[in-house]
């Protein structure tokens, strides 16, 4: 149903970017596993899963940017919906291992027969079971940002308040995880996995299939977006981002349609967090460090919010950005990262694909311009003349 | 019970912020169909009226019921918008980032509930009536411009619109002519006088020369309660009207 209203309504870029990514995931792996090693073409494996990686970032991104950009929910707390993701993910992992682990305990995970654990404790139990675990991928994070966000929205806690407990959120769960009695391998998390659905973690073909998962889970994250953000609901998520209470005299239940995107974003980042970590080959507490919160908002802000497809971008040139950064001047990355939030904000309040945007609108205000200097500039707007939009401040 | 067969009822209707008596045992009754202006100095309390009826405000004490029987200070905003009580802003307040067209979709009324919302398919009905409204305050169109790009008139216009949509019992419009030109002004009260054939408004209005062209019956409020209330050659020769108008 919903592939079919795409076709119908879907915006045209959307539907760029999924045919891109239905078609990455369709031709890396062939480039990865069917091109000989010495052929120019030849994807290697590493690089395979360093653009998994950015990929899933970049589905973390687009979450955040459908409460961010689409409904003024600045989180600074979205990295806890991906660790936990991950973490539910890792757990997994942890069990595929099985009688492989250092102590060859066929139930329990190396840590705990460390921590002198006898036996398993229940919240881990069904992780072995990869339909359960990928069902609390979605559950476990969707389940705290839906009670998270009815105390939240319920009390009209909004603004840099939000943001403010969004990052202790976090921050709550990253002391949390550290701790061994927890029962998620505390400090050093989850680690040495073996295999996912039998097949070897490490091997190129998994590698690849991974991949393809990543670009096929944010193909459908943007579908998603666009078919909720060209909704009628979505059009009341940016009635509240411009003017809240005004919504409310209208008779919109604010805190309700606050709470169902808040809670499908947390889900996508859970997902996102999910294929992150049987890439990277570890989850530990540090995904929960607020820092990452805050970088995945620098995402979304260079990349363009409110755009769907600008948090894909910024997310990937950003992490571009840091792999090269970090290898040649690992000393700078962190002000090259602030200077580019700053210029970002001041000079490209709208991002990468905002500056496409107003490049496009620009160049037909002039030619109206020089048409006729006494009525206002003019762009085309859905085939209908219309003033050229004031140049926006950052919101 | 004295609140029957009136639509709106307020009863010794008080609100302090920080000791500071906004609304001071205030009264006023409004019957079904009636239009009322409000007049007053700047402070007087007018828009702090509005806040309470429309739930945006709890009252400190006193009785506000709407269509006899519903008390007001029960419910929220959201509830009170759907109970029937539209209201327009004293500063234009349209989503700006949405389409003139958008902004009448939003206001329509119709299921509020998220997940209507999602699913929402325009009907024939619904695209009539956004067509029809958009005829009434004349940006017919306009209807594809974003509402950011309207001039301040059109901004006031299009609110009034989507209040239409809303197709409320009970208007509440709070200064609709300030920052408009003479034509403009002539033209919004003409709107209002039509809009009220079919439902009841209450006006906030400075502009007296607005207040006389709506030929209604005038409740002048000073200091939270009210000072005088009848036609508006009566209320503007209250001695007391005329100190507070002029002995400022
Ligand atoms: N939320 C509030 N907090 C504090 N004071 C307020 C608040 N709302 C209104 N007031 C005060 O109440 C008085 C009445 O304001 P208002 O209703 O806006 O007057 P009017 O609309 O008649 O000009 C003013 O003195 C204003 O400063
Ligand atoms: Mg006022």
């Amino acid at each position: 149903m919903i592939t079919q209203w795409f076709f119908r309504h879907g915006d045209r870029r959307s539907r760029i970017a999924i045919f891109l990514l239905l078609a990455v995931a369709c031709l890396v792996p062939v480039l990865n596993l069917l091109m000989p090693d010495t052929s120019p073409l030849h994807i290697p494996t590493y690089l395979v899963s360093l653009f998994g990686k950015y990929l899933t970032y970049a589905l973390l991104a687009v979450a955040l940017d459908l409460v961010w950009g689409f409904c003024g929910i600045l989180s600074l707390g979205h990295g806890a919906f991906f660790a936990l993701g991950g973490y539910a993910m890792g757990m997994y992992l942890m069990r595929q291992i099985g009688p492989r682990g250092v102590y060859a305990d066929p139930v329990l995970p190396d840590f705990m027969v460390f921590l002198n654990w006898k036996e398993l404790p229940w919240f881990w139990y069904g992780f072995d079971n990869f339909w359960f675990a990928a069902l609390m991928v979605v559950l476990v994070p969707g389940a705290l940002a839906f009670g998270f966000g009815w105390l939240a929205f319920r009390s009209r806690v909004t603004g840099v308040y939000l943001s403010i407990i969004t990052q202790a959120l976090t921050y709550a769960l990253l002391l949390a995880f550290f701790r061994n009695d927890m029962g998620f391998g505390g400090n050093n998390g989850l680690t040495d996995f073996k295999d996912i659905l039998g097949f070897n973690v490490q091997a190129g073909a998994t590698r690849s299939a991974l991949f393809a998962a990543t670009a096929l889970f944010l193909a459908l994250a943007v579908l998603v977006s666009s078919f909720i953000i060209r909704s009628k609901l979505g059009k009341v998520l940016v009635g509240v981002r411009d003017a809240e209470s005004r919504m409310r005299f209208l008779g919109y239940r604010v805190d309700r349609y606050k709470l169902f995107v808040w809670t499908v974003s947390a889900m996508m980042a859970g997902i996102a967090g999910a294929l992150y970590v049987p890439q990277v080959g570890i989850i530990n507490p540090s995904e929960f460090e607020p820092a990452n919160s805050i970088e995945a908002v620098i995402w979304v802000a260079v990349g363009g919010r409110g755009t769907i497809i600008g948090p894909i971008i910024g997310a990937i040139l950003v992490n571009f950005g840091k792999t090269y950064f970090t290898a040649a001047f690992p000393e700078i990355w962190l002000f090259a990262l602030g200077a580019l939030f700053i210029l970002v904000t001041l000079f490209l309040p709208r991002g990468i694909l905002g500056l496409y945007g107003s490049w496009t609108n620009r160049s037909a205000s002039h030619a109206a311009r020089k048409d006729d200097e006494v009525l206002p500039p003019v762009v085309k707007q859905g085939g209908k003349l219309a003033p050229v939009p004031e140049p926006q401040a950052a919101e | 019970m004295k609140a029957k067969d009136t639509l709106l009822y307020l009863d010794g209707v008080s609100v302090s912020f920080d000791g500071f008596r906004a609304i001071n045992n205030l009264s006023l009754v409004l019957q079904l169909g009636e239009m009322r202006a409000i007049i007053g100095p700047n402070g007087a309390g007018k828009t702090t009226m509005m806040d309470i009826i429309t739930g945006k405000t709890r009252p400190d004490s006193g009785e506000v019921y709407f269509n006899g029987t519903v008390d007001l200070t029960g419910h929220d905003e959201a509830a009170i918008a759907m109970l029937g009580i539209g209201r327009k802003f004293q500063k234009p307040t349209v989503f700006e980032s949405h389409t003139v067209e958008d902004n009448l979709v939003l206001a329509l009324s119709g299921p509020r509930s998220a997940l209507s919302a999602l699913f929402h398919r325009q009907s024939q009905d619904e695209a009539d009536r956004i067509d029809e409204i958009l005829y009434t305050i004349r940006l017919f169109d306009r209807r594809h411009w974003l509402a950011a790009n309207l001039s301040h008139g059109q901004k006031q216009w299009l609110e009034i619109g989507m209040l239409l949509a809303q197709d409320p019992k009970l208007l509440l419009v709070d200064e609709p002519v300030a920052g408009m030109t003479d034509a403009e002004t002539a033209e919004t009260a003409k709107l209002l006088r039509d809009i009220a054939r079919t439902r009841s408004v209450i006006v906030v209005e400075h502009d007296m020369h607005f207040v006389r062209e709506l030929g209604v019956k005038v409740t002048c409020l000073h200091e939270g309660s009210v000072l005088a209330e009848g036609s508006l050659d009566h209320v503007s020769n209250d001695q007391r009207v005329i100190e507070v108008y002029l002995g400022r």
